[in-house]
């Protein structure tokens, strides 16, 4: 038996629950916001919530959306998509050969369509022939490799080597008027974020100073990245081509005894789903982020994007809440030489852990919350006897806090039904 | 009776991964012909290098962890279950065994197989965590061991190299950098003594290595194992139907740790051709035979002959590659693209091949049915 909550508490959490997603996703942030503020205030450090630092963390955090929202589309349509790193593997290749041939903008649909092919390849192997999704992903995750190093073979640009590219131009970037002092046409308006950021005020300058980052000198990759995480929620749940990828999802039978052609949808999803790994390897390639082509550059990226779709419970908000998370300490890790700003980010997990160690107590999953309090007591303890975090540690921090989400919240996601089942047309 | 004939199944089971190959080796004089080589020429050129004894002997260098790899891949595929964590399971194990192994002085009856026991309990460790966390939190191994991959390569391993590093050995006369080296009563002899009594003297200062034999060990430990244990028959029961195996009373918790653990076991045993090699954990060791080795169960299809065949295929072409270089007849790059479409190749083949197979039992026990049906009419 459960033991029976105080009645206003259990009522006041019902209605947090039941504000909508674009209200409750920001105060998420907000209470965020207000940790790091607390936690940088307590360590004497300001990196926690500079405008450079959401800057590198909104960079960092692009790719793992673009991948993660092509995984949202695949798995809506029932197909797991394991293959999103080597598709994304050949939107780098193409996206840095495209812009070096044509120009940035056709480098951007060059790995659209490298990373689509991917797409098509997965959907033929496992929608047409019906082989298992993960198979298939691993198969495409060999292949995508070996593509690009045979293409750099035999591409004929200049400075192009086996490994890596010449430099690549990019699409450029936007400042946002008013809010952060971006510019329309000669005029420079002023720069309301950057004056509330440099009052001092708690909390307020702090969120002003991260807002300013999200919105200076964005990418017009990042732009659109960010306009697709609206957009997707609303094409997959306001409209009839949605309803239909997401049937394939739930429940293909269904969708086939309505006349629906399940095949023909799954196909257009995996192939959204590597056009979109591929535009997230264009920005990986591209000056965004790193400006010349390397192989093995995607470092798992695409993985990384699985995680986030997963941490993101198959919805595109959550997708992007996830990504910023994990892009969060690589923008730290960047320019934290001597390891202090990192430290303080082991408190913030601490509490994080807290946080969780009381609410599973709270639903009464004593074994969880033993479990969180253990590990929180081992981040204060590691907290305390040092003074800096080796750059390793942040490397693999989304990894951990992957594994962490799926211990203590696996049993409350919840995953499209038909998620990763081979589906075979009249067989139902 | 429904089953088809012995040979007619034989040859569907060969057909497949034939038919896999010479899908890749089209696609890809396709493709060399597109770029303007000839692909006649480039193979003719691989396969005249690979008659040569160096060759060979690099060949089976390259394959014997690649099947080490493709074994412990191909027991979590016999039950259904995929550890994608190899990759991250072997570079642990092996950093670990080389670390550990340098600092004991034993004679070597006791310190090759306390290397090789520490490499194995590091990998059944990591890969049974993936297990433990599938069975009593429901994280699907997939997510998970991919997770452990980061978390071993990007985290552990790194920090470990930092931490171990010592000044590092002359191997081959280039000075390398790595873990404190073993002693010499702690690495598996080369069998070039045992070659040459049947061969000519090898040359160009080639060695074959002793970790072949592990290898071999490997492949007949994991055959025996799934065809002539209990553990062995529940294990694949469970992979052709869990719940049948289950009421027939199989603990499905207790197979998945189990397989896992003994897939980690098989996958800690991957890194050891590169530290007795070398002698040394190295900073830039090689990585992906994890990958590589899921490549090589699936060509292989899961069974211990099979992958020995497909990890000596993949060895092949990324050994025999090197001479295009030299003889300029293609990009060396070209196997690469091989090993990609054989592998998607043949798994659409065993796919295509099953349905087939399933077909005609179908076809056949409908046969059956109708006849049965007549004589009692």
């Amino acid at each position: 038996m459960r033991p029976a909550e105080p009645l206003s508490t259990d009522r006041a959490r019902r209605r947090f629950q039941d504000l909508p997603a674009y209200i409750r996703w920001p105060l998420y942030a907000a209470a965020a916001i207000f940790v790091l503020t607390v936690v940088q205030g307590l360590d004497g450090t300001d990196r926690l919530t500079s405008a450079t630092t959401a800057q590198s963390m909104l960079r960092w955090a692009v790719p793992i959306l673009l991948a993660g929202l092509g995984g949202l589309y695949s798995e809506r349509s029932g197909v797991v998509n394991i293959g999103l790193e080597g598709m994304m593997v050949m939107g780098t290749w193409m996206g840095a050969w495209g812009a070096l041939k044509f120009g940035p903008w056709w480098g951007l649909l060059a790995a659209i369509i490298g990373g689509a092919l991917g797409g098509l390849l997965h959907a033929l192997a496992t929608v047409t022939f019906g082989v298992d999704h993960i198979i298939s992903g691993v198969a495409i995750n060999i292949l995508a490799p070996g593509m690009t190093r045979f293409l750099s073979s035999i591409v004929e640009i200049p400075g192009w080597s086996i490994t890596q590219s010449p430099r690549i131009p990019g699409v450029g970037s936007a400042t946002v008027p008013v809010l952060a002092g971006g510019t329309i046409g000669s005029w420079t308006s002023p720069d309301l974020l950057g004056w509330l950021g440099s009052r001092d005020w708690f909390l307020i300058s702090d969120m002003a100073d991260i807002l300013k980052g999200l919105l200076t000198r964005a990418s017009w990759v990042t732009i659109a990245a960010l306009i697709l995480v609206p957009f997707s929620a609303w094409l997959l749940w306001r409209t009839r081509f949605g309803l239909r990828v997401r049937i394939c999802g739930e429940y293909p039978a269904a969708g086939e005894a309505q006349g629906i052609n399940v095949y023909k949808y799954k196909y257009i999803a995996v192939i959204i789903s590597g056009a979109l790994a591929g535009l997230g390897g264009a920005f990986i390639a591209g000056p965004e982020l790193s400006g010349i082509y390397l192989e093995g550059q995607t470092q798992g990226r695409g993985f990384v994007g699985l995680a986030a779709l997963i941490f993101g419970n198959w919805k595109p908000g959550g997708v992007l809440g996830a990504s910023l998370l994990f892009g969060y300490p690589f923008g730290i890790g960047l320019r934290d030489l001597d390891g202090s700003a990192s430290h303080s980010l082991i408190l913030v997990s601490a509490i994080g852990l807290a946080l969780v160690a009381i609410s599973a107590f709270r639903r009464g999953r004593k074994v969880d919350a033993g479990l969180a309090v253990g590990l929180g007591a081992l981040s204060v303890l590691w907290y305390l006897l040092s003074e800096s975090v080796e750059s390793v540690w942040i490397n693999i921090f989304p990894y951990v806090i992957v594994l962490l989400v799926l211990v203590f919240f696996a049993q409350r996601l919840r995953v499209p039904a038909a998620d990763g089942q081979i589906y075979r047309r009249g067989e139902a | 009776m429904t089953t088809a004939p012995t040979w007619k199944r034989i040859v569907l089971a060969v057909a497949a991964p034939v038919a896999a190959v010479l899908v890749a080796m089209l696609l890809s004089s396709v493709v060399l012909l597109i770029v303007g080589s000839n692909p006649l020429r480039a193979f003719a050129d691989m396969f005249e290098h690979a008659s040569r004894l160096e060759t060979m002997v690099d060949i089976l260098n390259r394959a014997t962890p690649l099947y080490i790899s493709g074994i412990a891949a191909a027991v979590g595929f016999r039950m259904g279950l995929f550890n994608i964590g190899v990759e991250g399971q072997y570079l642990l194990a092996a950093i670990v065994a080389a670390h550990l192994g340098a600092q004991v002085a034993l004679p070597p009856v006791l310190h090759i197989p306390f290397i090789l026991l520490v490499a194995m309990v590091v990998g059944a460790a990591y890969a049974g965590f993936a297990g433990v966390l599938k069975v009593t939190r429901g994280i699907n191994e997939v997510i998970s061991t991919i997770m452990l991959n980061a978390i071993a390569i990007s985290g552990l391993v790194a920090f470990l190299v930092n931490r171990w590093q010592s000044g590092g050995a002359v191997v081959g006369g280039v000075g390398r950098v790595g873990t404190e080296p073993i002693p010499a009563s702690g690495r598996i002899p080369n069998l070039n003594p045992l070659v040459e009594l049947f061969t000519r003297e090898i040359r160009q200062g080639k060695t074959l290595t002793g970790v072949l034999i592990i290898a071999v060990i490997v492949g007949v430990v994991f055959h025996l194992l799934l065809n002539r244990t209990r553990f062995g028959f529940d294990l694949r029961a469970s992979g052709i139907n869990p719940f049948a195996a289950q009421v027939g009373g199989v603990p499905p918790k207790r197979m998945v740790v189990m397989a896992m653990v003994i897939s980690g076991i098989f996958a800690g045993l991957v890194g050891m051709s590169e530290i007795m090699n070398l002698g040394f954990f190295p900073a830039n060791p090689i990585q992906g035979l994890g990958f590589t080795g899921i490549a090589v169960a699936l060509l292989g299809r899961n069974r211990a002959v099979g992958a020995a065949v497909a990890a000596l295929l993949f060895a092949f072409l990324d050994v025999s590659s090197g001479v295009l270089q030299f003889s300029g007849a293609a990009s060396r790059e070209i196997v690469v693209i091989m090993q990609g479409i054989i592998i998607l190749a043949a798994v659409i083949a065993y796919e295509i091949a099953r349905r087939a197979r399933e077909r005609e039992e179908a076809a056949a026990a409908a046969e059956a049915m109708v006849g049965e049906r007549g004589e009692a009419a």
